[in-house]
């Protein structure tokens, strides 16, 4: 869970992520965000998301973020 | 005679009043609410006064924002559209660059149009869109304006980002809209069953790509949300939901859905057509999308702003080379290309010079600055016998063997490293045909002449340096090589260059 707080504070240092929700729906994360994430949590946590799982509700929160990569990791 | 876009949409009515025009896949705009309000906000603005004047739109990216548009030009007005997303300096810079007396907003953005007010950015009259629409449209009024009206009025100014950092506005007329229309839909073939996606943002020309073939022919263009433009999959899924068969998008939109498997998770087997622009199309993504739908027609188009819309296309018939750039192709019909040398001649089959436009495509210039207009918008150097003005694009292309124009680089990208001429387009080109790597950008810090390479894809620096050893000559190599997440975009979707030369020249 850190380690996906610091990949969205580096993109965005003005919010505080443990709390937000909404990250999709209030348009916090952009295009550029969306793909930056999933490319440092590959590189990071070694958890590569598939296409199928790139949607709104899994990016949604960091807690949302975090449930889908453990969820990919135990897979 | 066809002389005012407005005749595209009052023919249409009377064809298919009920039809949706435009939608954002939930409300929408049939061509009678369309045409009905449209002329409401045009009799409105004509009641207050306004005439040939700029009409400041401030509405999110909505249905209606393309009402108040047809508005604007049934009062005989031109719209300027803002986003509420723009930078609030820049906004200031375009009001200021105008001086408008009058904004429409929508109530979203009646706080922030009022803010402007308070600013002093914006000193006229703002009226909700809502409020104009409920006015009742005045026959005689617009048929007054009309009578006034003739084809080299201007019916927007669409604001680019000059290298300056001051944006420059480019207006353009009846008439220029018109010949892109008809050239357009020739070229690609659209019609009343055409169903569009449409990506960018309003406040470009590049919506009218499908904004005017949609008046002209009674089709439907889908609005897609912003958002989904992050997520492949529901993405396609929207398309397929509402039977979409054409889009006409960035590049960058397109290599989003291809380059995490998009296409093998949800392919668009409904698109027919697929026209993509504005950047280089990377090889690789663009065979994706070609294996993922091969029955539908591809189309590569090209054109700046100057010269509304697009230019040239480019039909994808045939096969290319594997490390073959994606030509751009023909001009549009009644629009020609002057490949002119540095010394003023027209550039020979494999030479390379000046892409210029000539035609009713050329548009009328900057608003309100004589002086950017001068230098772009010049007297065509091989016509001494009469006026006659060509666009300069500041692109430099060739012809290869079969006739079709092919695109080098911006002419400020062409540099020289210890008398050597280097292509940054070619240094990208090189780096995409490694397995691997989505996306490639080349900038070039003038401060300790060095080319940095940034790269978005599943390879080390260090390989993608030595595979680039193979494949460029020596002082082509970049100084720097480094692996970014994703390229950064502008707000149209293009890689913003000026954004990674920055971070370049502060390394």
């Amino acid at each position: 869970m850190e380690t996906i707080l610091d990949i969205l504070h580096e993109l965005h240092d003005d919010v505080d992520f443990s709390v937000e929700s909404g990250l999709v729906g209030q348009g916090i994360l952009n295009s550029l965000d969306i793909v930056t994430l999933i490319t440092e949590i590959s590189d990071r946590l070694d958890v590569q998301i598939p296409a199928e799982e790139i949607l709104p509700e899994n990016f949604d929160s960091a807690e949302a973020i975090w449930a889908l990569v453990q969820r990919l990791d135990e897979a | 005679m066809l002389t005012n876009i407005l005749q595209y949409l009052e023919k249409t009515v009377t064809e298919v009043p009920d039809k949706l025009a435009f939608s954002d896949g939930e409300g929408g705009l049939t061509f009678l609410s369309l045409y009905g309000a449209a002329r409401s906000v045009g009799s409105a603005l004509c009641r207050r006064g306004y005439g040939r004047e700029p009409v400041v739109i401030l509405m999110d990216r909505h249905p209606e924002e393309i009402a108040a548009f047809f508005g604007a030009i049934y009062a005989g007005c031109f719209y300027v559209a803002m986003d509420a997303a723009m930078p609030p300096a820049r906004m200031a810079l375009i009001l200021s660059c105008l001086s408008p007396r009058v904004m429409v907003c929508d109530g979203k953005n009646r706080e922030r149009a009022e803010a402007l007010c308070q600013s002093g950015a914006f000193s006229g009259a703002v009226y909700q869109y809502d409020d104009l629409c409920r006015e009742a449209a005045d026959d005689s009024l617009l048929a007054v304006v009309r009578r006034g009206q003739i084809d080299q009025d201007p019916i927007y100014v669409v604001f680019t980002s000059g290298s300056t950092g001051v944006p420059k506005g480019v207006a353009a007329c009846h008439r220029s809209v018109i010949d892109y229309t008809e050239a357009l839909c020739e070229a690609i073939g659209f019609g009343r069953d055409t169903v569009f996606a449409n990506q960018t943002p309003l406040y470009f020309d590049a919506p009218l790509k499908e904004i005017m073939p949609t008046i002209k022919y009674g089709a439907t263009t889908y609005l897609v949300p912003r958002m989904l433009f992050s997520f492949p999959v529901p993405l396609c899924r929207y398309l397929i939901r509402h039977g979409v068969n054409t889009v006409c998008w960035v590049v960058s939109a397109l290599t989003m859905i291809s380059s995490c498997g998009g296409l093998d998770a949800m392919p668009p087997t409904c698109l027919t057509t697929v026209c993509f622009g504005s950047e280089v199309f990377p090889r690789r993504q663009y065979d994706l999308w070609r294996a993922a739908l091969p029955e539908a027609r591809f189309f590569n188009l090209y054109g700046p702003t100057e010269a509304t819309g697009m230019s040239c296309y480019w039909p994808a018939d045939r096969e290319l080379d594997p490390e073959e750039p994606i030509p751009v192709g023909y001009p549009f019909r009644n629009t020609d290309i002057l490949l002119l040398t540095e010394d003023g001649r027209r550039a020979g089959v494999g030479e390379e010079g000046e892409i210029c436009m000539r035609g009713t495509c050329v548009t009328l210039g900057y608003y309100n600055n004589p002086q950017r207009t001068a230098e772009a918008f010049v007297q065509n150097p091989l016509n001494t016998a009469y006026p006659e003005l060509i666009y300069r694009t500041g692109d430099l292309g060739r012809y290869n063997d079969r006739g079709e124009l092919v695109f080098i680089c911006r002419r400020d990208a062409q540099i020289k490293i210890l008398g050597h001429r280097v292509e940054l387009g070619e240094v990208e080109a090189a780096a995409c045909a490694c397995a691997g790597i989505r996306a490639a950008c080349c900038v070039y810090d003038q401060g300790r002449t060095r080319l940095v390479l940034y790269f978005v894809g599943d390879m080390n620096p260090a390989d993608l340096t030595a595979a680039l050893r193979d494949r460029l000559p020596r002082y082509m190599l970049p100084a720097l090589v480094l692996p970014l997440p994703a390229l950064p975009l502008t707000p149209n979707g293009k890689t913003d260059r000026r954004a990674l030369k920055e971070q370049a020249e502060k390394l």
